[in-house]
């Protein structure tokens, strides 16, 4: 018998998809159900495990198991599922307050850890479900009803606090970017081990256009830089511009090639394995640098429920333990 | 040596039973010192109970009150179920021991003390004006005054270690002491000792040269000095083979033994350290082969969420911790509520509220553990009562957590979890089996349908081809287990959830009396390690005719269907707890009964004496 190729939709569930229109979480919908289709996955083997928020009613809007949890622990939660079943494909889905706020604990074990998950960190820097308060990602400044007269706390750098947690994958993505989603998803499923990919994802109620300056139409080439391993970091119209590391430092510097003495040879190529590169690429800001997109870091490590099981066969190799035995061990007497 | 006090004879005596304490700083090994006479005692035949009690500091400054560790044993030929409420031999290491442990020494019993210990810098730390062992003070009491420190050093002499780690061996030498008081073997203690000294023969021989030296000095010094042993008489225990068990090994056990009723092949183990929950963890870490997974989560709350998430992935989810890791789970057991999934969490209560008292135990979570989640949430909550009841309680929460398909609490306490007493092993081809069947049928499958009988709703897990379904702490229709905000629906789910819990009740056996007559005067009504005292206590009221009947509930949610009318046919109703009323105050809730509490929290088991006075206050009010 032979498994009929599922298309997109066969992905999705029947339930009427309740996010605001306009909301870039219907975008990123699309794209996840286009990779699984593109992968094939098996339904029933493949869970999606979320949080709470505007993101995290993603589970049901797919056709695949979902568990739709409590704010912050999905990876938690997650990680269970995967001790319990190693052989389940598992998403998690958070949004930015539920995994860098109130799971920000959880989300930095599971990447320090190195379950075998692909988690989707859906950042709107807002939070949209409890009506528009700043989030951990909103730029400093940010006027929200819960800060009147413009945040206060700098925001944090998804990036930089995973890879400072020891994640071995780290790639970023853009709702509206389609092919660009599709491939980014399909490498993170492709890890083994925990893999984030952060989705700027537009709030078209609280957040409307945050990530304009480097997503809109115009400035997109200028202000992104779409990094692919062994390739040349560059970006702009046709790539006229590039990134290198400026001599004597360790800071990266755009350089246009034929310019100021320099050269295509000049141009840093992308090396996904490199830590101390991606840590420079995930805090490149616009309008003064491109905002790195792309898979950044991918350097796979061994995974936590690999090695657990291993222990777990090793020590049963022998058998299944015999409780019996296991009371009547240590000092017995009888009477 | 010095020996004064009351003239003791010099054969040795009979006793029915007999209470020892090793007291001594924390560092002083005094926790080993008990566990290996509570081995040797039960090799010998005795009924036991243990109370290990121990400082929540790791090492506490030498010679401090607050840095004494103690370790009380009850051992005898009669039915032991308490610590005991008074100790007839105190071994204090050193004063700050003394002066601690002292007030629970009977008038007439016997002090042994380290005299060297006794020195100024120490006798001022423990708040001493005067050295006690020469002013008179301890005129009430036999003293043994030793220098346990020198006898030691000249034990060890020849075995080559440094003078620091000869000191080291002092608790050996009062464990061979105690040994020959109560005529015990030293077998198991000498085997014991070279095998965790394996690596380091010299420690070894000398900590079986100073426990020999002190099992030597006590048939010497019987000659000369009138120091008397005694014999304990083998207990009449039911035949067949026995260990020591603690409550934590047997909750564990439990677990693993429940599930292999269910036939499901891996239980996780989510959980955080806390004391005194943690040695749960370390006892069910090294049962992998047993399909044990255990996972030491970043949190409290990431090890609940772990044990609902492999729950919900079709393993048995297990978690534990104290009072203040509980409130942190809380949201996540009302997810497991909500979602109705299989999830075991045992609370080992200790002293709080907040922090608390992290090493002394207390009755204080019921409340938490019933009614305190938010919403309409409701659970199973079922007690354990002795160290052994432990492995048939950790059973019974799996039965109850798969077949109703809902969390259950199961409160142990900080006492259960440390106490030994011997066990009489379960035959495990005799043990309960309720084999766990999940979905795997896809037509006109939801995830809500439930069994009629139970309630309880289909266990579906991923990796089932054609059960595809999501779930999540938001309300679902009864009807197809879509979202639904539907105002009807909340009513409807909200009772549903109630009545499969109150449904338990029809599941579990009727609550019978533990001692006594089904009516009478007064019932005095326990839950959890107040057990052994109630009985006690029952006991000897019951002995001096008084009409008095002991009720121990196990299942605190729901309550077995006939408790009111059981509670009812007493005149009164007493409830001792280690809390201030939670109990009481659901059973004159639930039943309307004039139940009375006696209460008290003050981190150590009720001592029979003070249940018997509270029966008799009740009783003469009466009469």
């Amino acid at each position: 018998m032979t498994t009929p190729t599922l298309a997109a939709k066969d992905y999705a569930s029947n339930q009427e998809v309740r996010w605001c229109p306009g909301c870039g979480d219907y975008a990123i919908l699309k794209a996840v159900t286009k990779t699984l289709a593109d992968l094939q996955l098996v339904k029933e083997n493949t869970v999606f495990v979320s949080g709470i928020g505007c993101a995290s009613r993603f589970p049901y809007y797919m056709s695949t198991y979902g568990f739709h949890t409590i704010h912050g622990r999905a990876p938690a939660i997650a990680t269970g599922v995967k001790l319990a079943n190693p052989e389940l494909d598992i998403w998690v889905v958070m949004g930015d307050g539920d995994g860098l706020s109130i799971g920000g604990n959880h989300t930095l074990h599971v990447l320090r850890r190195n379950v075998d998950l692909t988690l989707l960190l859906f950042n709107n820097e807002i939070y949209g479900l409890t009506k528009g308060q700043a989030s951990p990602t909103s730029r400093r400044g940010t006027h929200s009803p819960s800060t009147p007269r413009g945040s206060l706390d700098t925001p944090l750098i998804p990036g930089a606090f995973a890879l400072g947690a020891g994640a071995r994958f780290f790639a970023r993505a853009v709702d509206i970017q389609q092919s660009l989603l599709v491939d980014v998803m399909r490498r993170a499923h492709d890890h083994r081990g925990a893999a984030l990919v952060e989705i700027f994802q537009n709030c078209v109620v609280f957040n409307d256009g945050v990530f304009h300056e480097f997503t809109a139409r115009d400035v997109v080439d200028d202000n992104q830089v779409h990094v692919e391993h062994g390739k040349p970091l560059r970006f702009g119209k046709g790539g006229v511009r590039g990134l290198r590391v400026r001599p004597g430092t360790q800071q990266l510097e755009v350089i246009t090639p034929g310019e100021d003495g320099m050269t295509d040879a000049d141009v840093l190529v992308h090396d996904e394995r490199d830590i101390s590169l991606a840590n420079m690429l995930v805090r490149l800001e616009a309008p003064v640098f491109p905002v790195a997109v792309g898979v950044i870091y991918d350097h796979p490590a061994r995974t936590y429920e690999t090695d657990l099981m291993a222990e777990v066969a090793a020590e049963s190799a022998g058998g299944a333990g015999d409780l019996g035995e296991l009371m009547a061990g240590g000092q017995t007497w009888e009477r | 040596m010095t020996m004064t006090g009351p003239v003791a004879g010099t054969a040795r005596e009979s006793r029915e039973s007999a209470v020892v304490r090793f007291a001594g700083d924390s560092g002083d090994g005094m926790q080993l010192t008990g566990s290996q006479f509570t081995t040797e005692s039960a090799l010998a035949g005795s009924d036991l109970t243990t109370f290990p009690d121990f400082p929540a500091e790791i090492r506490a400054p030498v010679g401090t009150t607050f840095g004494v560790s103690a370790f009380q044993i009850h051992f005898g030929s009669v039915d032991v179920m308490t610590a005991g409420d008074e100790l007839d031999v105190l071994v204090a290491m050193n004063p700050a021991a003394l002066i601690t442990n002292l007030h629970d020494l009977r008038l007439g019993g016997l002090i042994v003390v380290d005299s060297a210990a006794f020195t100024t810098r120490n006798l001022e730390k423990a708040g001493y004006k005067a050295n006690p062992l020469e002013d008179n003070s301890l005129a009430p009491y036999q003293l043994l005054s030793l220098d346990v420190t020198r006898l030691t050093q000249l034990a060890v002499a020849d075995a080559g270690i440094s003078s620091k780690e000869a000191l080291r061996c002092r608790n050996m030498w009062a464990l061979g002491l105690m040994l020959w008081m109560y005529g015990r073997s030293r077998e198991a203690t000498r085997g014991w000792l070279k095998k965790k000294f394996a690596k380091n023969a010299p420690i070894a021989e000398a900590n079986v040269a100073a426990l020999d030296a002190g099992h030597a000095y006590g048939e010497t010094a019987e000659l000369g000095h009138g120091l008397h042993g005694f014999t304990v008489t083998r207990a009449d225990l039911a035949p067949g083979l026995y260990r020591t068990v603690t409550g934590t090994e047997a909750m564990a056990w439990g677990l693993v033994a429940g599930l292999q009723a269910t036939g499901l092949k891996r239980l996780v183990f989510g959980s955080y350290p806390i004391t005194p929950a943690s040695p749960l963890l370390h006892v069910l870490a090294k049962l992998r082969k047993f399909g044990v997974v255990t996972f030491q989560a970043e949190d409290e709350i990431a090890a609940v969420c772990s044990a609902i998430g492999a729950s919900y992935a079709g393993a048995l989810g297990v978690t534990s911790s104290s009072g203040p890791g509980i409130a942190l789970k809380t949201e996540a057991i009302g997810l497991a509520i909500s979602t109705e999934l299989p999830l075991v969490v045992v609370n080992v209560q200790r002293g709080g509220p907040s922090t608390g008292l992290p090493t002394k135990t207390e009755q204080s979570d019921l409340f938490q553990a019933v009614y305190g989640r938010n919403g309409d949430s409701p659970l199973p909550v079922i007690s354990t009562s002795t160290p052994s009841d432990c492995f048939e309680v950790g059973i019974e929460a799996v039965r109850l957590a798969t077949k109703y398909m809902t969390p259950v609490i199961l409160l142990s306490d900080g006492y259960l979890a440390n106490a030994a007493e011997p066990w009489l092993l379960p035959d495990v081809n005799s043990l309960p089996q309720f084999p766990v069947a999940q979905r795997t049928d896809p037509e006109g499958f939801h995830p809500f349908l439930r069994n009629p009988e139970t309630l309880a709703r289909a266990w579906a897990v991923p990796g089932t081809p054609g059960l595809e379904h999501r779930i999540g702490g938001l309300e679902k229709s009864a009807e197809t287990g879509h979202i639904s905000y539907d105002p009807a629906n909340h009513q409807k789910m909200t009772d549903l959830r109630a009545a499969k819990i109150n449904g338990i009740a029809r599941d579990i056996p009727r609550q019978e009396v533990s001692l006594g007559e089904e009516t009478g005067d007064l019932a005095v009504v326990g839950w959890g390690s107040t057990w052994g005292p109630i009985q006690q206590a029952v006991r000897r009221a019951r002995n001096r005719g008084q009409s008095v009947s002991h009720i121990q509930i196990r299942y605190l949610h729901p309550f077995p269907s006939n408790l009111g009318e059981l509670l009812r046919g007493f005149g009164q109703v007493l409830v001792p707890e280690m809390n201030t009323g939670q109990l009481v105050t659901m059973l004159r809730s639930t039943f309307l009964v004039p139940a009375e509490g006696l209460n008290k929290v003050n981190g150590k088991p009720f001592k029979i004496g003070e249940i018997t006075a509270a029966i008799d206050a009740r009783l003469e009010a009466q009469s």
